[in-house]
């Protein structure tokens, strides 16, 4: 399975995928309300010593980050031109917080935890209209989707560049689009045949 | 909202579209200045485009939710709840959004619809809905004003001309060479 799961035996890492998404939504609320700084780097300091704790390194913590440098640096500038460089320090902070615990649900759940954990929390959506059978089947067929998608688009790429077509999107993209499509109508007769009824 | 079993692998293979258009290399047009494009941001526009309304929306939506998860599908291996809280966050919810109303704007016709609207429809989805999710969101996460964002996101307007143009010549291409969908 390719996700950006970390391997570990640290409690995060044992504790239930439905449990660390919640408080991470509560967290994340949290430090979306609070508007002291000093409570914003507390909660700063105790994420990136919780990295060590499971198990990950600064390193980890710094890759959550990275990406989205540059965003930071140009927020941080704008705030400190347009208002004051605290508030440019106030609202990355608040940034890297939320990164930092959204990376550490990130690396220490597996996505397969995370899906069955969607799929316990489905039933209670019922009332609303979604049927948890269907929801399940759409998350387990896009995942298995996406690596057969990449082979397709290799073959037609290839395919392509003997034509001399390597350049060309729509020539990738219409075989591409077209062979998918006849793909996934035989799945669903497949899925049919088998006697599958949501 | 009843789904059948062919919309479900619809569904789910529009998520998945979208996720492998995040692994075409980035394409440089010379139009475009050199700015690379990445094919990604055109999975909505062509699920709205080719799969309708409902199904497109729901793709995206699954597509979101996988990203959510954790799995690194946006382009540059991105991916995880934390993108959420970023200016990108506004831009995925609004992708789901897109796809609906580019499929609302197809099923408003029975025949093929012609270029030039079908390049209307699909840049009213991928370029006015996807910034009317996107601008916000970034100017509320980085607490700048509406303005200044939309200042930045001219940048981005002659590639997204460029997408919607390419993806309403390949929703064209992929009707008339699929005519069942």
């Amino acid at each position: 399975m390719f996700d950006l799961y970390r391997p570990g035996t640290s409690f995060l890492h044992r504790a239930p995928a439905g449990g660390k998404v919640l408080a991470l939504f509560v967290l994340g609320t949290l430090a979306f309300i609070v508007d002291d700084i000093r409570l914003i780097f507390a909660g700063l300091a105790l994420t990136l010593l919780l990295y060590p704790v499971c198990g990950l390194t600064l390193k980890n913590a710094w890759a959550q980050i990275r990406p989205t440098l540059w965003i930071l640096i140009a927020i941080f500038i704008a705030q400190a031109i347009f208002n004051t460089w605290q508030l440019g320090v106030f609202v990355i902070a608040r940034f890297g917080l939320l990164l930092l615990l959204a990376g550490l649900l990130t690396l220490t759940t597996r996505a397969s935890d995370m899906i069955d954990g969607i799929e316990r929390g489905l039933p209670f959506l019922r009332p609303l209209g979604v049927n948890p059978a269907k929801v399940s089947l759409a998350l387990s067929l896009a995942l298995r989707f996406i690596p057969v998608l990449a082979q397709i688009t290799r073959e037609v790429r290839e395919a392509q560049r003997v034509r001399g077509l390597e350049n060309s999107v729509i020539a990738l993209a219409i075989p591409l689009f077209v062979r998918t499509l006849r793909m996934s109508d035989d799945i669903a007769d497949a899925i049919e045949a088998r006697g599958y009824r949501p | 909202m009843t789904l059948n079993t062919r919309d479900i692998v619809m569904i789910a293979l529009f998520a998945a579209l979208t996720a492998a258009l995040g692994l075409f290399p980035p394409i440089t047009l010379p139009i475009a200045g050199g700015v690379p494009i990445t094919a990604q941001s055109m999975g909505c526009m062509l699920a709205g485009a080719l799969a309708g309304a409902k199904r497109g929306g729901l793709a995206l939506a699954l597509f979101a939710l996988l990203v959510a998860i954790g799995l690194p599908l946006m382009a540059g291996g991105r991916g995880g709840f934390g993108l959420f809280l970023t200016p990108s966050g506004g831009f995925i919810i609004g992708f789901a959004a897109a796809a609906f109303v580019i499929g609302w704007l197809f099923a408003r016709h029975s025949g093929e619809v012609p270029l030039v609207t079908s390049i209307i429809y699909i840049a009213i989805g991928g370029i006015g809905v996807v910034y009317l999710f996107g601008i916000p969101w970034w100017a509320y996460t980085a607490n700048q004003s509406i303005a200044v964002v939309a200042g930045k996101c001219t940048v981005f307007l002659p590639g997204d001309a460029i997408k919607v143009v390419l993806a309403a010549l390949i929703a064209r291409g992929v009707r008339r060479a699929y005519p069942g969908l």
